[in-house]
């Protein structure tokens, strides 16, 4: 049987809403890794010396600072996915 | 000796390759259609998709070239993997959802899917032809060294194998075959770089490794006279008589007095260790005279502690010139901004179904591509300690690693380079293919086609750019590969990314302002590397000092010109709906 045309105004409104809502959860998240892709580089460029330092004990920074934005990248994008799910399914529940 | 002939890495190889070309003619009946050929149906599952992405971005540049980096310069080459790695990001977080509401076969439909021009169209139709062309050379250029000394085959007889393989890939069933074909690279590259980590960790760290009575720490001599004949040490090289392997430990950390080998060590523990470990790297010191061009490698102790910092491979780091500082942080914009601009990267969100599964697949995509990148480092140090190592190539420090361990692995290892440069090769002639017959015949000339003809366009375009690639990896063959992968995200980032992020986020742009963007970005960025300082000298033979520009990656300054391009020239032009 075919949705009323009231359910499917309502559910394009709602599509539409997911979509600007993860668009900015995405733009969120991009600037968060942009801050530390480029606290990174202005250690590479201007203090390479420090990522010699060993704070942890074991591995230098620049190998755990390589690390990390490598695994930091996964982490976020784990997030994200995990937010856009709970942003879809808030907003068709709605 | 270095390399001999492996019938097990030709066997394998042989075995992949007739495997994925029998799975391509299977597939071939999926891809009748312009929508199957071009874009998969849209019906690839979302995980598959994702170590697809992984096949397809893994190239040949990535697994040897970052490997031999790491391996001959130590931490510099991690920052290539950081710099590669961090580029999805800004595919995931800004362009995987838009682009796949947006495009329907090829990176052209996405920037024009506003406007309808066939300006956008010929404009994005040319910097992606660019695009692929210089990222396909290195490709192809990779795959003849790999097959000379492996297979003892001349290097043409490497580009034309690779060549006339993925052409009947891309042919017999598009984008259904091409992306199965990048799923299976992608899940044996991950795996057995793996697999050679996981040995790696167990054989930990071991001093003297591979020495035989043949691989004296001394220095040793290469020269290639001007007839063309090669020398080692004064006597001409053969297998018997070639250079002794080079990469070892000299003297392991002092928690390890009186042992010669640490024997097994847990990821962290293997790189906290070498770190305190002295290893034995070599110089390279050319000179040339009338006898010829001699090349001295000489053996150079060095703390394992200054291999795993910045500064090995990009000097400028230490150096204190700010335009060697500039050339670094131009070339790390260039991979952040570059992968989600690549035409080939692009098109793969148009297999699946939906903006959800774009985006689930780009997160799988990076999971394998990170963990790809993070195994590097472990194949890159591994290889420098090995003892395995041939000095006169980067490109040959995974398969020498392998090596290592036994040859049964290298013949593994070697097949899966080739796989390697098989499944970039196939998204590139792909992405091309369709630049040309979708883009170009069907939308620029309009030409009219049913639907079969689009195809059957398609597949004449593919077997157009295969020939094209196979001929310019033999005109190039002596050209560095690693500079044609750099050019090609420099243009891409340069030509594409202004555009594509600008038409997403700016409402006022036009589409005079795209194709401006577009235009400029792309000769502008060529135009910085054809005078650049490294092309000077290392492309045209000529002095540094003779470049006009201060610093040789273009992207720094190239890329924000895209981007004030678009915007100047979007507010000097009407914006669309308003009337003439």
């Amino acid at each position: 049987m075919a949705a009323p045309a009231g359910d499917d105004e309502r559910a394009t409104t709602a599509r539409g809403g997911a979509a600007d809502a993860t668009r900015r959860i995405g733009l969120a998240l991009f600037w968060v890794y942009v801050a530390c892709y480029l606290a990174f580089m202005v250690l590479v460029l201007l203090f390479p010396e420090s990522l010699s330092l060993r704070p942890f004990g074991g591995v230098n920074l620049a190998i755990a600072a390589g690390m990390g934005l490598i695994g930091g990248a996964l982490v976020l994008a784990i997030v994200y996915m995990a937010a856009c799910r709970a942003v879809e399914g808030g907003r068709s529940r709605g | 000796m270095l390399y001999e002939t492996s019938p097990a890495a030709v066997a394998i190889f042989a075995a992949f390759v007739l495997g994925v070309i029998g799975l391509s003619f299977y597939l071939g009946r999926k891809a009748q259609s312009a929508q199957g050929y071009y874009a998969a149906h849209g019906e690839i599952h979302w995980f598959v998709n994702g170590i697809a992405f992984a096949g397809d971005y893994l190239s040949a540049a990535s697994f040897l070239g970052i490997c031999g980096m790491i391996a001959f310069h130590g931490y510099d080459g991690f920052l290539y993997s950081i710099g590669f790695l961090a580029g999805w990001i800004v595919a995931l977080f800004v362009i995987a959802e838009p682009i796949k509401a947006l495009g329907r076969f090829t990176f052209a439909d996405a920037l024009d899917a506003r406007f309808n021009s066939r300006g956008i169209k010929l404009a994005v139709a040319i910097s992606t032809l660019v695009v692929s062309i210089f990222y396909l050379i290195p490709q192809m250029v990779g795959a003849g060294d790999l097959i000379v000394p492996l297979l003892g085959l001349p290097h043409a007889a490497g580009v034309i194998l690779v060549g006339v393989a993925v052409t009947m890939i891309v042919v017999t069933a598009g984008m259904v075959s091409t992306t199965w074909v990048q799923f299976i690279k992608g899940s044996l590259l991950v795996f057995f770089c793996g697999i050679l980590t996981a040995l790696i960790l167990d054989r930990g760290l071991v001093v003297n490794a591979g020495r035989c009575a043949d691989a004296v720490p001394v220095p040793q001599v290469r020269t290639v006279t001007p007839d063309g004949r090669v020398l080692v040490d004064g006597a001409a090289q053969t297998n018997k008589h070639d250079l002794r392997p080079v990469g070892t430990i000299a003297a392991l950390p002092a928690r390890y007095a009186g042992k010669t080998s640490t024997g097994p060590l847990r990821p962290l523990e293997y790189l906290a260790a070498l770190e305190d470990s002295t290893i034995v790297t070599w110089s390279a010191k050319k000179h040339v005279d009338e006898a010829g061009t001699h090349t001295t490698y000489s053996p150079v102790e060095r703390r394992g502690a200054d291999l795993l910092k910045p500064g090995g491979y990009f000097k400028g780091l230490t150096s204190g010139r700010l335009a060697d500082r500039l050339d670094f942080a131009s070339l790390m914009l260039a991979l952040f901004c570059g992968t989600a601009s690549l035409p080939h990267i692009l098109i793969r969100y148009y297999t699946v179904k939906d903006a959800a599964a774009a985006r689930k697949s780009t997160v799988v995509g990076i999971a394998a591509i990170g963990a790809f990148y993070v195994l590097t480092l472990y194949l890159g140090l591994g290889a420098m300690t090995s003892g395995a190592l041939d000095p006169t190539s980067t490109n040959m420090a995974a398969p020498l690693l392998a090596k290592s361990f036994s040859t049964a692995l290298f013949a593994v290892i070697s097949a899966i380079a080739f796989t390697t440069v098989l499944g970039t090769v196939s998204g590139l002639i792909m992405a091309g293919s369709g630049a040309v017959a979708h883009d170009l015949v069907e939308n620029v000339l309009r030409i009219p086609m049913t639907d079969h003809e689009k195809v059957r366009c398609g597949k004449i375009a593919a077997v157009g750019l295969g020939i094209v690639a196979m001929a310019l990896g033999i005109l190039f063959r002596s050209f560095n590969v690693s500079f044609l992968v750099g050019w090609a995200f420099n243009i891409a980032a340069s030509a594409n990314l202004p555009a594509l992020v600008m038409l997403l986020f700016w409402p006022r742009t036009t589409k005079q302002g795209i194709i401006a963007a577009v235009t400029v970005g792309m000769l502008s960025s060529l135009a910085w590397i054809l005078l650049s300082a490294d092309t000077f000298e290392k492309v045209y033979g000529w002095s540094r000092d003779a470049s006009v520009v201060p610093f040789s990656q273009p992207g720094l300054v190239t890329i924000p010109l895209g981007f004030l391009v678009l915007v100047v020239v979007s507010l000097l032009t009407p914006p669309r709906g308003a009337r003439p």
